[in-house]
């Protein structure tokens, strides 16, 4: 299905790396000419594709500072849960930036010419002798070298008492939600002082309690359909044009559990930690903690595909309690025809399943594997004894290596996969217009091919 | 400063100009604030030639620094020579027009339809006309969004053949891609109806109108309700029911209920647009399914039109509409369970009964009165106490009188000091309505005790309260029943309240005259000057100072001064600051 070519390895140099350096959000623009990641310590950094198709960096700033919340005695961390990116407007590009509480929108401009002549002082900044002057210069603008400067235009603060775990931008362009663990608030990207609450999950009593809200996403094409899903492991559709308030959903995707399955662990693994609307707009995907499941949203008793990440782990669940593993939050993506999904693993696998063929497979970005230009191998988890040499048993699986963010390319076969700090941008073998720009042939598909780049930060 | 031969006067327009590139955007600020003075000085040769090419790529700036551009160059004219030069100007605001702020655009087009005035006809189609179309066919939306506000202003100026262009222009931003140039197509669809050809509004903007009216996003089809209702008022009246109100029809029962509220918001400017025959058709089922709405919203945004709606209604059938149509929803508005629907009908419902008459009012409107106010909520009691002297007028406040008095005392000691606050406002109001004598009895104890509010404010109201109270019972009044329950208060051991007795003399003494402010005030003020609390004792001089016009001139030379000179001894720097005020403005030095 996928020939996976790694075209970009942006990572730092040096093995060693602090905790900010991790990478905690990965998002392309909508022409997939840009990508975003955000890390742990609050930066942005902004990768634009060379006209050789490879990501080099564009822009870098610092989104976030951590702040203290006084009243609260709280700190806030500077870490970036989301980037959002908007539709283009003009030459600039805009983003949409969170952390715990703060939204931020910057503008990523570029800038080419600089203006020169002063009447008082020449250009060094020393002052002239004032006797010689005598006309008044205008300046004018020369050229300079390209420029890219990110400034913020708008924070969007105070908006949510919980920490925002999603931002997503509506189509009409002018609103977006962000939401957090229990309510979500509509926002309009020219005022920051207020925000409408459009749903709210709050008990009046918190000791009743029963669910979170995971993620929340707009409807693609639809402005006023909005998704979020819960840590019960419901997703739930919202028509924003039957009330003001939509506590009250329109349809509720739920698959029933199999009461002699249940388990201490069933509503954990079941909690969905990443929704994305298919292209399309007709579908959604979802990904709980060992599967990702995609839905019709004309269907809302069962899921029309189900698709098991690492059911291995199932037998698993009560250590990967005890080491917490059990709360990590995967995201998931679509391919650009909405054909092939993906979503990330331990031990620096990603999965992807292809919905027409269903076959799947097991890819592993590290450094010891993405070789420049190589095709990435699949890889095999086995249960029992190892029936290959390359197989790697369950035991041996390095839990703390897990790729949680993974974006993929709005129009192409090219994919963004973060690694702790590391970030592997991977393409298809195939170039866009459908030729093989590789000599080498590989037997059996998917063949993930790697090109590193100088690395940066 | 400049030297022998520099040129002294050239020396702060240098700095000007310097200072549009100086790295503070304060600086960059003052200085484009200041255009038009580094304009002149250049004179308009070098305007034109140098300073604006510069500004043209100045658009990198801060938004603010651009949106004072955007507004200066909008009064340009004549700094870079007159009508004849206009279009100079158009290359700087055409780039600011297609920056991303939306303010910065937005003054940007304010500007460029002041300046397409000053345009000669054949400037017009020569510079101006183009510049719209580059906007309109620009590859960023701002730049579209810009070109919607323009074509209103140049169209009635141009010829035929550039007519035909320029409605084109805009047929093909109605269908843009971008939901924004749509809404701003949709936004100004009813201006530039105005002023096209009553036939093409016929062919041209209707079959927009119904496009627009039908986007898929609701945030445009909200925006095509305000132009439909500018539509309507520029179509005779026969061509409305085919043309028009089909779509408006759809409006009012979108599946969005943001369209239905704006269907809602402009009802009576709807109602005054389609005239009386399709109101009592049309309007009057949509309005009563608005007051039915599902969506709260939309409900508080109806109940808000029913004193203008049912006012409007022609008036052969306006009684019958409102008993057999309207009334009924309004009774079910009054148990409504939003309280934000709730208090918009509380707002407007008391002026129903100017329109009923006195015998449904007292039937069919008093009893709804007293529900709302007795509601839970406080904003509806006091919408209505606030609406009172409406009724008042047909039927008399006396008929409510019974239920009130509760709902004022309620209110009066409400938990919340703004809601406490509110009701002092309308104290004055309901002392002239209810007379002399119930207020007396019920209300007097009421605006007492308010002067010992713990709350400042409330304190303060009270005080301002009692002044407006005087001026409506007159003084004989106020020495009876206020001034000696005020001077009383100068006893109390609390210094809040001591210092009240002399914020109501402030306030009283002007209205209640010399007599009963030297007879009975002076003494009390006087007699404080002695107070230990220093913030007593300089509200004595200060109270002292404002009550010195009133007094005649032996009271102030044998009684206020040596008080005054006294505290200007005092050991406190605030008493003897204001004693020392205040013996220079009563001129006793």
């Amino acid at each position: 299905m996928l020939s996976p070519v790694l075209c970009s390895d942006l990572a730092a140099l040096e093995p060693e790396y602090t905790e900010a350096d991790v990478i905690s959000t990965v998002e392309f623009n909508q022409s997939g000419e840009f990508l975003a990641t955000g890390d742990r310590g609050g930066r942005v950094v902004i990768f634009q594709r060379e006209p050789q198709g490879e990501y080099n960096v564009y822009s870098t700033f610092q989104s976030h500072e951590p702040e203290f919340d006084y009243l609260k005695s709280l700190e806030i961390e500077e870490k970036i849960n989301k980037i959002r990116w908007l539709p283009l407007h003009n030459p600039a590009h805009f983003l949409l930036a969170t952390n715990d509480k703060t939204i931020k929108l910057w503008k990523v401009s570029e800038r080419d010419k600089r203006a020169e002549g002063y009447n008082l002082r020449d250009e060094e900044g020393r002052l002239k002798d004032l006797s010689t002057v005598t006309t008044l210069q205008v300046p004018v603008l020369r050229p300079m070298d390209l420029l890219v400067e990110a400034s913020p235009r708008r924070v969007f603060a105070n908006g949510h008492a919980y920490h925002i775990n999603s931002i997503s931008v509506n189509s009409d362009c002018e609103t977006y939600l962000s939401a957090d663990d229990l309510r979500i608030n509509l926002w309009h990207l020219n005022i920051t002082d207020r925000s409408f609450n459009i749903v709210d999950l709050k008990p009046e009593n918190m000791e009743d309690l029963s669910e979170v809200i995971t993620v929340a996403e707009f409807h693609p094409h639809h402005c006023h359909l909005l998704a979020f899903s819960s840590s019960t492991g419901t997703t739930r559709l919202c028509d924003m044009r039957a009330r003001a308030l939509c506590d009250q959903h329109a349809k509720l995707f739920e698959e029933a559990v199999d009461p002699s399955r249940r388990s201490f662990f069933s509503e954990i693994v079941s909690s969905v930690s990443d929704v994305k609307f298919s292209h399309s707009g007709r579908y959604l995907l979802t990904r709980d903690y060992l599967t990702v499941k995609v839905w019709d949203l004309n269907m809302e008793n069962k899921p029309v595909e189900t698709y098991q990440v690492h059911d291995y782990l199932r037998t698993k669940l009560c250590s990967l309690y005890e080491s917490d593993c059990i709360f990590d939050k995967f995201e998931c993506a679509w391919n650009g025809t909405d054909s092939v999904i993906m979503t990330g693993a331990y031990n620096n696998y990603f999965r992807m399943f292809d919905r027409a063929s269903l076959r799947d497979v097991t890819l592993e970005a590290s450094r010891e594997v993405c070789k420049r230009r190589a095709v990435l191998q699949p890889r095999r988890v086995c249960v029992g004894k190892k029936r290959k040499e390359t197989d790697v048993s369950v035991d041996s699986l390095d839990f703390r290596k897990k790729i949680l963010h993974t974006a993929w390319h709005p129009k192409e076969n090219i994919i963004a996969i973060a690694a702790s700090n590391n970030l592997y941008i991977f393409q298809d073998r195939l170039t866009p217009n459908g030729h093989h720009n590789t000599p080498e042939i590989q037997s059996a598909p998917p063949k993930w091919q790697t090109q590193p780049n100088p690395p940066t930060y | 400063m400049a030297g022998a031969e520099g040129d002294d006067s050239l020396y702060p327009i240098a700095v000007l100009i310097d200072e549009l590139r100086n790295e503070d955007v304060q600086l960059r600020l003052n200085s484009i604030k200041k255009l038009s003075t580094i304009a002149l000085a250049l004179g308009v040769e070098r305007t034109r030639t140098e300073l604006l090419p510069f500004l043209t790529d100045t658009i990198y700036d801060e938004d603010e620094v651009l949106l004072a551009l955007a507004e200066q160059l909008g009064s340009f004219t004549v700094l870079v020579g007159g009508p004849e030069f206009v279009h100079n100007l158009l290359p700087p605001l055409e780039s600011l027009a297609t920056v991303e702020e939306t303010v910065v655009r937005d003054k940007a087009v304010e500007s460029l339809r002041k300046i397409s005035q000053e345009h000669s006809p054949v400037d017009l189609e020569v510079h101006f006309v183009p510049l719209v179309k580059r906007l309109a066919s620009g590859d960023w939306f701002t730049s579209r969004t810009s070109a919607c506000g323009l074509f209103s202003v140049c169209y009635p100026r141009v010829s035929s053949t550039v007519k035909a262009e320029i409605r084109q222009h805009f047929r093909t931003l109605c269908s843009d891609d971008t939901p924004m140039v749509r809404r701003a197509a949709a936004s100004k669809l009813g201006e530039f109806a105005k002023v096209l050809e009553l036939d093409y509004v016929k062919s041209d903007i209707i079959p927009l109108f119904t496009a627009l009216a039908s986007d898929e996003q609701d945030s445009v089809r909200l925006l095509a309700v305000e132009a439909g209702v500018s539509i309507a008022t520029l179509l005779p009246q026969e061509d409305l029911e085919a043309l028009v109100m089909p779509t408006l029809r759809q409006a009012a029962e979108d599946k969005s209920w943001r369209v239905r509220y704006m269907v809602a918001d402009k009802f009576s400017e709807l109602q005054k647009a389609v005239g009386p025959e399709i109101t009592k058709t049309d309007l009057v089922p949509a309005f009563q399914n608005l007051l039915k709405d599902c969506e709260a919203e939309v409900r508080a945004a109806a109940a808000n039109k029913v004193k203008v709606f049912c006012e409007n209604l022609p008036e052969d059938s306006r009684e019958t509409i409102i008993m057999t149509h309207i009334l009924p929803c309004v009774k079910e508005l009054v148990s409504d369970t939003n309280q934000h629907v709730k208090s918009a009908l509380a707002s407007v419902i008391m002026g129903l009964s100017t329109i009923l008459g006195k015998d449904n009012t007292v039937e069919h409107l008093l009893p709804l009165f007293l529900v709302q106010l007795k509601d839970e909520c406080p904003e509806v009691r006091l919408n209505i106490i606030s609406n009172l002297d409406c009724v008042n007028e047909v039927i008399g406040i006396r008929q409510l009188s019974q239920s009130l008095l509760p709902a004022i005392v309620e209110l009066a000691e409400d938990a919340k000091w703004r809601v406490r606050l509110a009701i002092i406002e309308y104290m004055p109001l309901l002392a002239g309505q209810l007379g002399v004598e119930f207020f007396d009895e019920k209300l007097n104890s009421l605006c007492m005790a308010w002067l010992i509010d713990h709350v400042f404010a409330i304190r303060e109201a009270a005080t301002c309260n009692l002044m407006k109270l005087v001026e409506k019972f007159g003084a004989e009044w106020a020495q009876n029943t206020i001034v000696p329950k005020v001077l009383g208060m100068a006893n109390d051991s609390n210094y809040l309240h001591r210092m009240t007795t002399l914020f109501c003399i402030n306030a009283l003494s002007g209205v209640c005259g010399q007599e009963i402010t030297t007879k009975h005030m002076l003494p009390v003020v006087l007699k404080m000057s002695t107070d230990q609390v220093a913030n007593v004792r300089f509200n004595v001089a200060r109270c002292l100072q404002k009550i010195g016009p009133v007094l005649d001139s032996s009271a102030l030379q044998a009684e206020v001064k040596p008080v005054l000179e006294k505290l200007a001894t005092d050991q406190d720097m605030d008493v003897k600051y204001f004693a020392l005020e205040a013996i220079s403005v009563l001129a006793l030095a």
